[in-house]
């Protein structure tokens, strides 16, 4: 496995994330868009991340003060799911970014 | 919700993410230094190492940061330093940090002889995220120092190159066709071909841009140095099938009559070049003071948004433009462009004999003219090129003899 490749991690609601410092999170034109800033967060050296939809809704609340749990409330009061789906969202992004290390854990 | 996949990995110039035509700058050029180490007999930009008189005119690091910033902040995604040699500049890494940090990818033009163990070490914590393109002058010490006119820069320029390959620094090289080197093609080429970056031939400059800053001296010894139009064609077609293949895809889609407007490229559209000194011209090439607009009274996005728009309206005028580059067919295959008029004649819009005869060279090689013809004249230039791009090959070959 390359280092740039996701791996499985662990992810609680109880816990507080925010975006790594090993990558630049730039909105252009209303994107999203993740530049690594260092080596081994993409499969390839020259790639940049996107977010679709549901993930810049999610990105836009991990600022390492909110728990996940909080976040979970505030989005299942903004769209128009049960919040069992959107727990399931939230814990795949946050887990697929945690691991690519595009966000860390606060502790 | 949706449930897309979250996170899409992207190479930003093949994603169809910009809904309106993106950011009013995506990508920005900038010439961080007219100085250079190496002397090369061809090059079109280079002041010696030491121009004091340069060096105190250059950006600032500060000033370039804050370029680079309002580039980002534009949406510019990549920034290309060149020069000059931009590793020259003492504070060339402070600078590559800043870009970085900001969130740019960054592409290095270099000629690898002053890459450093602590710089490659730098790009193999931080990586530039596209490839630094070096250039190669020679692959024996003899061809190389003939072109760049300094000893000891061949080991030099081997020993950058080498330190990139040990920490596997993506980089792609590219080459220049000079009589002291065209002996080296295919060995470069074959060595080009073991290098894990390169998906493609290397590209080369073949027929030499003439000084950008209008240096006649400089001129001479350069046109003396610019392959024939029939020499630089065989050397373009050194490789029929791939050739003809790009040709014809080329052809079907950028080349036809223009008329009286000037800027049929996309120069000045989504990017710009930025010189030593803080002016931004439309390309690289294009530094009448006409079309130059100068940055410490303005604004990349005036620029952008303001300036070069009004001269890309700009119409040609030159009596034998308007008779000729403005009726020729093979515009786009052609060369002949504002910035090429601005280094050979100072003016924009004076047709370049040598450019025209290596389109009508070229034109006959793929069988689009006949001896003789004069591709302004040609009234059936839409079939002509329907013709060629379909596939007809014939004439190809017999045009190059074999």
């Amino acid at each position: 496995m390359s280092s740039g490749q996701a791996v499985e991690v662990r992810v609680s609601l109880d816990g507080l994330y925010k975006p790594s410092e090993d990558v630049v999170a730039r909105t252009v034109e209303g994107e999203i868009i993740i530049v690594p800033l260092v080596a081994g967060i993409g499969d390839l050296e020259d790639e940049l991340f996107t977010l679709n939809e549901t993930g810049k809704a999610i990105w836009e609340r991990l600022d390492g003060k909110r728990k996940l749990r909080d976040v979970l409330h505030e989005l299942s009061e903004e769209f128009d799911a049960s919040e069992g789906e959107i727990e399931q969202d939230l814990i795949g992004l946050v887990g697929e970014l945690v691991g690519r290390r595009i966000l860390v854990a606060v502790t | 919700m949706k449930r897309d996949p979250y996170v899409t990995r992207m190479k930003i110039e093949k994603a169809s993410l910009w809904k309106d035509g993106g950011p009013i700058l995506q990508a920005l050029d900038i010439e961080i230094t007219e100085r250079c180490n190496n002397n090369c007999l061809h090059c079109c930009i280079n002041l010696p190492a030491d121009d004091s008189s340069a060096l105190a005119r250059e950006l600032s690091a500060e000033a370039l940061k804050e370029i680079l910033r309002e580039a980002a902040a534009l949406g510019c995604m990549t920034v290309r330093f060149t020069g000059g040699e931009p590793l020259l500049r003492k504070d060339f890494e402070e600078v590559y940090l800043y870009a970085r940090k900001i969130g740019l990818k960054v592409v290095l033009f270099t000629n690898a002889t002053l890459m450093t163990p602590s710089l490659v070490e730098l790009f193999s914590q931080i990586p530039p995220l596209e490839r630094i393109e070096v250039s190669v002058y020679g692959m024996k010490r003899t061809s190389c120092e003939a072109i760049t006119r300094v000893p000891g820069s061949f080991d030099a320029a081997w020993h950058g190159i080498n330190l990139l390959l040990e920490r596997k620094i993506p980089f792609a090289v590219k080459g220049v066709l000079l009589p002291a080197n065209r002996g080296d093609a295919e060995e470069f080429e074959n060595w080009a071909a073991t290098l894990p970056w390169m998906d493609d031939l290397p590209s080369y400059s073949v027929f030499l841009d003439l000084h950008g800053r209008r240096n006649e001296k400089k001129n001479q010894m350069i046109r003396t140095l610019r392959p024939t139009p029939q020499e630089g064609v065989i050397f373009l077609a050194r490789r029929k099938t791939t050739y003809l293949e790009e040709m014809k895809q080329f052809c079907s889609s950028f080349i036809g009559r223009t008329g009286d407007q000037l800027f049929s490229c996309n120069a000045g559209i989504g990017g710009g070049c930025v010189d030593a000194y803080g002016y931004f011209q439309l390309c690289m090439g294009l530094r009448h003071p006409d079309t130059v607009y100068d940055l410490s009274k303005g604004s990349l996005k005036e620029a952008m948004t303001r300036f070069f728009p009004e001269v890309r309206k700009l119409r040609a005028s030159h009596p034998d433009y308007l008779a000729r580059c403005a009726r020729c067919f093979l515009k786009g295959l052609c060369e002949q462009c504002p910035g090429r008029s601005w280094t050979e004649h100072g003016t924009m819009d004076t047709p370049i004999e040598y450019l025209c005869e290596i389109a009508h060279t070229q034109a006959k090689q793929l069988g689009m003219l006949k001896e003789g013809q004069l591709a302004w004249e040609i009234e059936d230039w839409r079939e002509r090129i329907r013709s060629f791009s379909e596939g007809r090959e014939n004439e190809f070959r017999t045009s190059c003899g074999s």
